[in-house]
């Protein structure tokens, strides 16, 4: 390696956040307007949603997992809560999150890939064997099949005995960023929405305690976009669904305290802090504004984050741990509920248990070492802090009215508006990292000709799992009671032909008889249809 | 749009495609956009094909090469599906081509299958359009 600084790197001389904001020498007080934040747990929460901060709750640790079939990811859950974590987060595989069965031909390269397969309640079971349901918070990352994990939970903690109304944790159910970034969804847009606010209506009613929507930017981050976009297209979809809900006959003061939100932390660190203190108090100033919500829990603006994603590098992959933890930081300054700490290699593969256990320690000694979340908000009163805040509240609010003026998300999705516009950024981001403006250390920068590529051990999945996991379902179909399967999937069909039914007790009911994911979806798919994708470029 | 005669793909006709199930189009669409920027021509399917569906395409569209984006894992089964479809549709001249997330260790069993080049996410995009240049003439 060179000892010679390359003329590459010169001073810079303009300074930008990666959202393109100006950035100062120097911030002095007279360049902000809002020069004294407020308490916490005040609207309009720039510091935060709770007057203790971290004090009363730490944030929950809640590592995504999931792979093979139930019988592995049940071990790998009884691990992790050994270890200390404290809330589940079930990462799917993707023929259950496309409402595929694992014998359909287009699920079966994908079984038990990227998560676990749960096509039936028999799974779900399987998976949460020996853990308590009501003593634990779960998260699913689900969205086209939302509504029917949802049910398949539900019926689940009935089999345990476990009272719905003790349950706790999120499904995703977020299917508009689906169609612009991550692509898991199933039915046209307005079905899709019916479902969401069926399971939202519902959760509120029999499960209070349980997130029945975590409205997402991750995904349009990772695909692309700015910190600014993400958070401001996240609003806009966050605002989609609550006029749906209000359309549906929804009380907006009611459902607005379950409504939840999931970023992801990228590298750099004001940026991304102050990207929550702006969303959070943007998100309440929506709400009061538009709807007249005054209740403060109503307001609350609160989110789970991932730190890692598209933020994380192959090329020498052990820089990872670093920058998670960097982003872990920022996101306890920005005021997290739960975290997910990514694994150094989890861009790449699954993690092995040890890249896991190095992501889970990340965040102890944060929470524990570092002394970052010993008082609330402790950048609050920072020149630079509140200034940024500030500029990004302002670009966030231009970026909605830009959707606004072209007529709303769901018209921009459907015409794929929104999905051009995160392409032509995500082209932007690479050009700039391959002409280097954009560092990217290990891989654009200081990368030594010799260097390994490889991230150390390989998670290699036991190519029979995706065998048994189809025995199990060829299993179930002879075993189950056929006959009741078809009568509570007709009901299901015939209460999605109509209009007028909240289809969730119809959903719980095809799960107690043992239906699969990928027959409740048929049903549905019958009524609505699918998606036709905008693949203009 | 038209693209300057001696642009390095200009006349090419590629096919970008997202096999299985896997959503997560930004690489696709990034290289599809700067394909297209280096002269070709593009054509997109969109997610969650099948394989049978992009050698169909390919053969109806007479491309000359196919670019698959796989991020899900599923890449070593996914490409030679589609490479062994073509052969069998007596396309096997059509080059394929794989970028996604795909482990180093991956690499050279799928050159060793059949499959032209392997691109991934820090692969300048100026290497991999100069790459397939040279391979497609």
């Amino acid at each position: 390696m060179s000892a010679v600084p390359k003329s590459r790197d010169k001073p810079k001389t303009r300074f930008a956040t990666p959202s393109g904001i100006e950035v100062p020498e120097v911030v002095s007080a007279d360049m902000i307007a809002e020069r004294d934040p407020g308490p916490p747990a005040q609207y309009p929460f720039t510091r935060g949603i709770f007057a203790d901060g971290y004090r009363g709750r730490p944030w929950t640790i809640r590592q995504y997992s999931g792979f093979g079939s139930a019988e592995e990811s049940n071990r790998r859950y009884r691990f992790l809560l050994e270890q200390g974590q404290t809330g589940l987060s079930v990462a799917l595989d993707l023929p259950t999150q496309c409402g595929y069965d694992p014998d359909h031909p287009m699920a079966r390269p994908e079984v038990g890939k990227v998560g676990v397969s749960l096509f039936s309640l028999a799974e779900m079971e399987t998976l949460f064997a020996g853990i308590d349901l009501g003593a634990i918070s779960t998260s699913f990352t689900i969205n086209g099949t939302a509504a029917i994990l949802y049910a398949m939970y539900l019926a689940a903690a009935d089999r345990k005995g476990v009272p719905r109304d003790q349950l706790t944790g999120t499904i995703q159910n977020d299917i508009l960023k689906e169609y612009v970034a991550r692509g898991t969804w199933i039915f046209p847009v307005r079905p899709s929405l019916r479902l969401i606010a069926d399971t939202i209506l519902y959760s509120n009613e029999v499960s209070p305690r349980f997130n029945a929507i975590s409205i997402a930017g991750a995904h349009v981050r990772d695909a692309g976009c700015t910190a600014v976009e993400e958070m401001a297209y996240t609003l806009a979809n966050g605002l989609a669904y609550v006029d749906e809900l209000i359309r549906r006959g929804g009380d907006v003061a009611r459902f607005a305290r379950r409504l939840s939100f999931f970023f992801y932390v990228h590298m750099d660190l004001f940026e991304e802090a102050c990207k929550f203190r702006a969303g959070r108090r943007l998100w309440a100033r929506l709400l009061r504004g538009r709807y007249g919500v005054s209740d403060d829990k109503a307001l609350h603006f609160r989110f789970g984050v991932v730190c890692g994603g598209s933020s994380l590098v192959a090329a020498q992959p052990y820089n990872n741990v670093v920058r998670v933890a960097i982003e872990n930081v920022a996101a306890v300054l920005g005021g997290a509920q739960s975290i997910f700490t990514c694994a150094y290699d989890e861009a790449f593969q699954i993690p092995t248990e040890f890249s896991a256990e190095l992501a889970l320690r990340t965040q102890q000694i944060v929470q524990h070492e570092a002394g970052v979340a010993a008082t609330v908000d402790p950048l609050g009163g920072s020149y630079y802090v509140e200034w940024l805040t500030e500029r990004m509240e302002q670009a966030m609010v231009e970026v909605m009215r830009e959707i606004d003026d072209y007529g709303g998300v769901v018209k921009a999705i459907e015409d794929g508006w929104l999905q051009r516009r995160i392409a032509a950024r995500a082209r932007e981001k690479k050009d700039a990292t391959d002409r280097g403006e954009r560092v990217v250390v290990g891989q654009n920068r200081y990368r030594r000709a010799e260097q390994a590529e490889s991230y150390g051990e390989v998670f290699r999945l036991d190519p029979a799992i995706a065998g048994r996991v189809l025995e199990k379902h060829a299993n179930l179909k002879r075993s189950r009671d056929n006959a009741k399967v078809a009568r509570t999937l007709q009901a299901l069909e015939a209460a999605a032909r109509g209009d007028k039914d909240n289809l969730m007790p119809l959903l719980v009911d095809c799960c107690h008889a043992y239906a699969t994911v990928g027959e409740m979806v048929e049903r549905l798919k019958r009524c609505w249809g699918e998606f036709q994708e905008p693949v203009r470029l | 749009m038209s693209a300057a005669a001696d642009a390095p793909l200009a006349g090419k006709r590629i096919l970008v495609a997202k096999p299985g199930l896997d959503g997560h189009d930004a690489g696709a669409k990034v290289v599809a956009l700067a394909l297209r920027d280096a002269g070709a021509e593009v054509i997109y399917t969109g997610l969650r094909k099948s394989p049978d569906f992009i050698v169909r395409t390919a053969v109806d569209e007479d491309v000359a090469a196919v670019g698959l984006s796989i991020l899900s894992g599923s890449h070593s089964e996914l490409a030679r599906e589609v490479i062994e479809g073509l052969r069998a549709a007596g396309a096997g001249d059509i080059p394929v081509f794989v970028g996604g997330t795909i482990p180093p260790e991956d690499r050279e069993p799928l050159l060793a299958a059949g499959v032209k080049g392997v691109y991934t996410n820090d692969t300048p995009l100026a290497q991999m359009i100069e790459d397939l240049a040279r391979k497609l003439h």
